[in-house]
């Protein structure tokens, strides 16, 4: 900090006109608010720099049609507050009870204005540090050893005002409109200035380019007033309930596709929008051809020498012409400010929208770089929620994280626990955690064991993309093996052309539960820490590398993993066998036992009764234990039959018997069931 | 079983003999001899008749006539007399003249002839009763040869009647004869065919390369339609006898399913009388048609093995049909039907095929656990957590918790401050050990009903509904129990997790520790447990510290110290002015530490010197210690600490105050204090008796001294019995001990502690599936299909492909592979939660 402020005296002083900040946050949306709210909690100099005068002024313009996706569940049942995270889309993180959603919209599907809202209140309430109506226009580097990443980000804002700063993080989002160029494209209205006043659509009959959430939200809209709308696009419709992807198209906004399967003349087709071509006539109706026609004719004609498919192929799809074609095709980052020093380049294939980061979320050209929120969707599109605020907002408390660890030597938060609480633990966090939750496969748990598995440390909420820099990235230590504790769907489950509704499709049983398909946690145990090269030959669709023993807990109906024999004694025999312990729990009484007969200990009598800790036990519980047959009671015994000492251990034929449930008729149940 | 074949073998018998309608008759000759004139002339028409001739003299015909003879009296049962025509010896007619008739047997119907058999053709009783039987049922028995002959007469009995194939390797043997026997009794109502060419016995699908025995199967050509199918058929098990193939046709002639309203106790059908069991498919209204696809299924893999009843349950009042689905009646009398609940047809099949599996199945499922994946998980999902356990068991009991005081997040800090100390435990509602520790919470609640002194509030905070308090409290384990001073300062609980030790603890913290002692009659009072008198009920040992003024150092760390123990001792100081003489009373100069056992009797002082906080608290624990101490569950870790071997007296009750006196001695004479020297009241601590059996083979005679060197070896020597416990005896026998010339009773073990249990080894479950394997269906569903008899019914193989057979299979109208219409089927599938569709 004293060279940060020698430097920033230096600048004033030498009157380079640079205002200097540790951290630089472009953009006041949800991710740069996320991202100014933990540094201000850290202490640390940074300031937000933001186009608009107000924050979130994506949210101000968009959707269109204002209303949010992102559901707004105020009721779970449950009073956890990190578990009811899990169902609350819409909320930021912090320490403020105020600033949950559910205080700002009564709606499920709240209006984008309340998120307008929202974001205000966040920025003044938390008192972030946010300098509006600057739109940072150019960004470069300067080199100096001296900086935190070998250069400075110098930042240039419309005014001519310089800015530099030791780390950039970029939380612009993707505000760029995807535009495709053909011939005829000008006769595209965009999403961003479409009508959105349905009598403007009375009686017309609409193309829709696109086939994302915009597509469909605007075909909604008009759904009621049109002749007929077409969509098309280049993929299939991917419906989100069965790629388990927040993405794709949400049932709220999938009418048309009710209207196109019960031919009610709206409908959907498959088409590169690259060899589209749209022709006006006199009339001003849009005719749908294709670019080739288009290449081949007579640059002199008019209008009606170009061919129309359906001069060839009478039954032509879309023959019929349209009044309107509407270009809903998503958004993409803007590259534009860059400076090409930067190397900020754009993903390769579906991710071309997206800048190229890495796992960590910093940029593959510069280091010190980073992209927080929908921008960074790169490292998990299409599969997790790393694009959305109920994933962007722990991806960058992560971000947050690696950066304390590498510029201020705070390493990554972490608890320790005697080894006596490792289930625990475990079934605390699958319970209750919700970036575990939320950015499934994407951000993990990990616990590094200590020596001689006494003790652990746990560390939250790490992205396993690097898990082989772990050490270089959280400050910890893992000599002595880790266990990572992960949530995923079934490997084969979701997609878009699956069916997720087929019968059996739950798991209900422990020992199956590798099969589970709905999202349930996953727990990878390694001897030691998997390398760089290890993570890169890890099989597809395996979010890390082949461990040395995994476990699956199996799905649940409630999601709650609490039960004592399908969820919890499992997870306990997995942890024992990797950690070779018995970490079973003991009444005082059996410790007792122990210390007089054995030389070694159990760890929970090791931990807990040796340190004057242990576990009495009221006399009923007591004799529930004796009667399972899992302890024995001395008052009682004869001593004329010599037992071995231990037999309460072994013997289950007790447990058996009070296993048995009574079993009653339901046959009615069979065909409800069963539809 | 085996009188009972007996018994029905001989019902059987009679019925045939009944049925032949031919009485026999005592021992009377039956073979007739008769002139040519007279055989002739007795000829009947319809009656058949066998007769061979001979001259009086010609002894080469001997055996041949002797074997006729034998046979006259199975012939006589189906109408047919033997004759022996004698012939004149001048008789030169066509059946005596020529010499080679003489040779042979000529069987007549009326008077015409039927067939001449030559005498090797009937070389005995067997092959006369065949080869007789044979010719005269020409029509009833169709004799075939190729595998088309086979399939016309097949195709043209489809729809109309049934069909008996027999295979036997060659005419005239003892099976050929039970065929035809058979084929005389039933040969109207069934078209037997014979063939002995092995070939055609391949082609029916028989596997069985053994070409050597004869076979019968019963062809279901009646209920065939299908022209393009063969039949359906049903091997005979049983060798090829009379009554075999007689029970055989029985068994196939009684209908597939019987529909029974009545207690099965009541129920008898042919497969009963027949000394076969009786399976009982329970069925209700809703499921009727289900049921009954299933019982049909089921039938036609027990045909011939047992018969299968379909019983209404809504017509039978009893409880025991509602808890199971399956029922079977054995023909042995006396013995009970047994009711079981069985989930798949191949159950049921083995079931009657392994009737010593019966047992089996019955204990299963009183044990209600599958046998198959019991051996496959090793008892691995079965609870080996005595906590997680008793805990569970005891779920359905609502714990008394109104004494205590719910606290969330909104209430916690108010709550805090209302109450001079506040009692919190934090627990999450799922964990075993939290939910022990909160029974014992409500205990602690119980006990100070009513005598809560003022100022305390006892109260709980469920972490895994606030997280965010237990977050803020430290609360990293659970369960934690704090008392917090109004809202100021806070005290972990860091004791036993005992009823006792809470309370304690609780009525401990109400007094500030250490206790500043303001007048000389106070510490006094102190001294004697008298004051402070919230604590004068309690016994306790108190600590008084006292210093001079000048001694602010000693005494900040006694403040410290005191913190530190703050709950689990009490501790008083003083420092007035007059501290003096009080430290002269009791001859310590200050810093010093006065220490009161039992109520002041005893007074013994301690000089403080420089020492820290933490080192005082070692001291303070270490002086705390009883020098002869009764052990207990709740008291061994203190004494564990010391890391010293123990001297143990084991004893049924109370030790005798010489015993107590003895030890005593010897324990205050150990001057390096090398080993502790305690004792144990079984009474008190039942579990000591488990420590001895550990020990000792048999149970020592009580009371018992041992000597157990828990920290270094493990070697346990008991002192010897004859010996009376003094401090001389125990002191020669401990140098005994040092000198190595003892022998050990027993040695502890030094086993790690390892998993109790393998666990899933998923990655290996993993690896191992093929990646086509559809992941839905269960393993089980699987091993039953692959376990398929191949000589199931076709047709049904698309149901077998169906991954979800559930309710396609009723919808198309299989023949039901499984028992999922009855009732306690889902129930069973509920107690396995082996899938289910809900999520």
């Amino acid at each position: 900090l004293g060279l940060a402020l020698y430097l920033g005296s230096l600048h004033v002083v030498s009157g380079a006109a640079f205002l200097y900040h540790d951290y630089c946050i472009i953009g006041a949306g949800p991710s740069g608010l996320q991202a100014a709210y933990f540094l201000h909690q850290a202490g640390r100099d940074y300031v937000v720099f933001e186009r608009s005068h107000a924050p979130g002024s994506f949210f101000a313009l968009y959707p269109r049609h204002r209303k949010l996706i992102s559901i707004n569940k105020r009721y779970t049942g449950k009073s956890n507050s990190e578990f009811n995270l899990r169902h609350d889309w819409n909320s930021l993180l912090s320490h403020d009870r105020r600033l949950l959603f559910r205080r700002y919209s009564c709606d499920f599907f709240p209006d984008a204005d309340a998120m307008v809202h929202y974001l205000e209140d966040f920025a003044s309430l938390l008192k972030l540090r946010v300098q509006y109506n600057t739109a940072i226009v150019h960004v470069t580097l300067e080199r100096d050893r001296q900086a935190w990443n070998g250069h400075y980000f110098l930042l240039t804002d419309q005014d001519r005002q310089n800015y530099k700063c030791s780390s950039l993080l970029v939380a612009t989002g993707m505000w760029v409109p995807n535009v495709v160029n053909f011939p005829g494209s000008e006769y595209v209205e965009g999403y961003e200035t479409v009508s959105i006043n349905p009598e403007d659509f009375a009686g017309q009959t609409v193309l829709i380019l696109g086939r994302g959430n915009s597509a469909f939200e605007t075909a909604e809209n008009i759904l009621g007033v049109t002749n007929f709308i077409h969509m098309v696009s280049r993929s299939r419709v991917r419906l989100s309930w069965a790629t388990h992807y927040v993405g794709d198209l949400r049932a709220i906004n999938n009418g048309l596709l009710d209207t196109y399967q019960l031919k009610s003349l709206d409908g959907l087709l498959e088409g590169d929008l690259e060899d589209l071509a749209i022709v006006k006539d006199k009339k001003g109706k849009l005719h749908i051809t294709l670019r080739f026609y288009l290449e081949n004719r007579n640059t002199s004609a008019g209008i009606d020498s170009i061919t129309l498919p359906q001069d060839e192929l009478d039954n032509f799809a879309t023959r019929a012409p349209y009044d309107r074609v509407i270009r809903c095709l998503g958004w993409k980052f803007d590259f534009s400010i860059y400076n090409r020093s930067l190397r900020m380049m754009p993903g390769k294939g579906n991710k071309k929208k997206y800048p190229q980061i890495k796992p960590s979320y910093e940029s593959r050209g510069t280091r010190g770089l980073f992209v927080l929120g929908t921008a960074s969707h790169s490292v998990d599109f299409r599969k997790s929620a790393g694009g959305f605020i109920h994933g962007f907002r722990y991806t960058t408390r992560a971000v947050h994280r690696l950066l304390e660890n590498r510029h201020h030597g705070v390493p990554w938060p972490s608890t320790v626990y005697p080894i006596t609480q490792l289930t625990n633990s475990i079934i605390k966090r699958v319970n209750e955690a919700s970036g575990l939750y939320q950015m499934f496969s994407v951000l993990a748990d990990i616990i590094l064991l200590r020596e001689n598995a006494t003790a652990f440390e746990y560390l939250e909420e790490y992205p396993v993309g690097v898990l082989a820099e772990l050490e270089m990235q959280t400050g910890r230590k893992a000599p002595n093996g880790l266990f990572v504790v992960i949530m995923e769907y079934g490997r084969n489950f979701s997609g878009a052309d699956k069916d997720v509704f087929y019968y059996n499709r739950a798991v209900g049983e422990a020992q199956h539960a590798w099969q589970s398909n709905f999202l349930h946690p996953v727990i990878y145990y390694y001897k030691r820490l998997p390398t760089e090269h290890e993570m890169k030959l890890r099989p597809p669709d395996w979010p890390l590398p082949r461990p040395d023993a995994i476990h699956h807990i199996v799905e649940d109906f409630l999601t709650d993993w609490t039960a004592p024999n399908a969820h919890i004694l499992p997870l306990r025999r997995f942890l024992e066998n990797c950690l070779s312990t018995d970490l079973r729990n003991f009444f005082a009484e059996s410790c007792f036992l122990f210390a007089f007969t054995r030389q070694k200990l159990p760890p929970f009598c090791q931990q807990g009764y040796m340190r004057m800790q242990g576990l009495v036990g009221s006399d009923g519980l007591r004799r529930h234990a004796v009667e399972a047959g899992l302890l024995e009671d001395y008052t009682l015994t004869d001593f004329l039959g010599n037992r071995p000492p231990d037999t309460h251990e072994g013997s289950q034929d007790h447990l058996l018997r009070d296993h048995a449930m009574p079993v009653r008729p339901l046959q009615h149940l069979v065909t409800a069931k069963d539809e | 079983m085996s009188a009972q074949k007996d018994r029905w073998v001989f019902s059987f018998s009679f019925l045939l003999f009944c049925a032949s309608s031919i009485p026999t008759r005592g021992s009377a000759r039956l073979l007739q001899e008769l002139s040519p004139q007279e055989y002739f002339s007795s000829l009947q028409a319809g009656r058949a008749s066998l007769a061979y001739f001979s001259h009086d003299v010609s002894p080469g015909a001997q055996p041949f006539s002797e074997q006729i003879e034998n046979s006259a009296e199975a012939l006589r049962d189906y109408g047919i007399s033997v004759v022996k025509v004698n012939c004149p010896k001048e008789d030169v007619s066509r059946y005596c003249g020529k010499e080679n008739a003489l040779r042979k047997a000529y069987l007549f119907r009326g008077n015409t002839l039927i067939r001449e058999f030559p005498t090797d053709a009937l070389f005995d009783v067997n092959s006369i009763v065949a080869n007789v039987l044979f010719a005269l049922l020409f029509n009833e028995v169709k004799y075939v040869e190729t595998l088309a002959d086979l399939r016309n007469v097949e195709n043209a009995l489809k729809g109309r009647s049934n069909m008996v194939f027999a295979y036997v390797p060659a005419t005239g043997t003892a099976e050929h004869r039970a065929v035809m026997e058979a084929a005389f009794v039933y040969g109207t109502v069934h078209q037997f065919v014979l063939t002995t060419e092995a070939m055609l016995l391949k082609d029916t699908g028989n596997d069985e390369s053994d070409v050597s025995s004869a076979r019968l199967l019963f062809c279901h050509c009646q209920r065939a339609t299908d022209m393009a199918q063969p039949c359906r058929r049903t091997a005979m098990g049983q060798t090829l006898t009379t009554l075999n193939i007689h029970r055989h046709l029985k068994l196939m002639g009684a209908p597939l399913v019987t529909e029974v309203a009545e207690d099965p106790e009541k129920v008898s059908t042919v497969h009963l009388q027949l000394g076969l069991p009786l399976v009982f498919i329970l069925s209700q209204k809703e499921t009727y048609e289900a049921d009954r696809r299933t019982a049909e299924f089921v039938a036609w893999q027990l045909l011939g093995k047992a018969g299968v009843a379909l019983l209404s349950r809504d017509l039978v009042d009893s409880n025991i049909l509602l808890r199971s689905n399956v029922a079977l009646k054995t023909p042995d009398e006396g013995v009970p039907i047994k009711y079981l609940i069985l989930e798949d047809t191949d159950e049921v099949i083995t079931l009657v095929e392994d009737k010593n599996k019966v047992e089996q199945i019955q204990e299963d499922e009183e044990e209600n656990e599958e046998d198959e994946d019991e051996k496959e998980n090793n008892n691995q999902d079965i609870q080996d957590d005595q906590v997680v356990e008793a805990v569970s068991r005891d779920k359905k009991r609502e714990l008394p918790l109104e004494q205590i005081l719910v606290l969330t997040e909104e209430t916690f800090h108010s709550a805090l401050l209302e109450t001079a100390r506040t009692v919190v435990l934090f627990y999450a509602s799922w964990e075993a050990v939290s939910l022990a520790v909160l029974w014992s919470y409500t205990e602690v609640a119980d006990h100070l009903k009513g005598k809560v002194p003022q100022g305390i509030l006892l109260s709980r905070v469920n972490c895994w509904d606030w997280p965010g308090v237990c977050t803020k409290e430290n609360v990293t384990q659970f369960p934690t129990i704090k008392i917090y001073e109004k809202g100021e300062r806070s005290v972990m609980y860091n004791g036993m997790w005992g009823t006792e030790e809470l309370i304690s603890f609780i009525m401990l913290s109400r007094v500030s520790c250490p206790l500043t002692l303001a007048t000389i009659d106070e510490a006094e009072g102190y001294l004697r447990g008298e004051f402070p008198s919230e604590l004068s009920s309690y016994h306790h040992t108190s600590l008084l510290g006292v210093f001079s003024t000048a001694t602010s150092e000693a005494r900040e760390a006694f403040e410290e110290a005191g913190n530190i123990l703050s709950g689990h001792v009490t501790m008083g100081m003083y420092f007035e002015d007059d501290a003096l003489a009080l430290s002269r009373k009791y001859a310590v100069s200050p810093p010093a530490l006065l220490l009161a056992r039992s109520g002041g009797r005893s007074v013994e002082g301690i000089a403080l010197s420089k020492q820290s906080a933490q080192d005082m608290v070692r001291m303070i624990r270490y002086e705390l210690l009883d020098v002869f101490p009764e052990i207990t569950v709740q008291n061994l870790p203190r004494y564990l600490q010391l890391r010293k071997p123990f001297l143990i007296l084991f004893s049924d009750g109370d030790i005798s105050q010489m015993e107590s006196k003895e030890m005593l001695k010897l324990a205050k004479g150990e001057p390096q204090q090398a080993f502790v020297a305690c004792w144990l009241n079984l009474k008190k601590t039942p579990v000591g008796r488990g420590v001895l059996k550990a020990y000792f083979a048999t149970m020592p005679s009580l009371p018992v001294l041992i000597w157990v060197n828990l920290h270094a070896g493990g070697q346990v020597f008991k002192f010897p019995s004859e010996q009376s416990i003094t401090e001389m005896n125990i002191l020669s026998w401990l140098e005994k001990l040092k000198a190595g010339v003892e022998i050990p009773s027993s040695t502890l073990s030094e086993e790690d502690w390892k998993p109790p249990l393998p666990a899933y080894d998923f990655l290996q479950m993993m690896e191992t599936a093929v990646p086509e394997l559809p992941l839905h269906t269960s393993h089980r569903r699987r091993d039953t299909s692959e376990r398929r008899p191949p000589e199931n019914p076709g047709g049904d193989t698309a149901v077998r492909e169906e991954p979800s057979q559930e309710t396609e299979a009723e919808q198309v109208g299989s023949s039901g592979r499984d028992l999922r219409g009855t009732a306690p089927r889902l129930a069973a599938r509920e107690k396995q939660g082996k899938r289910h569709s809900e999520l």
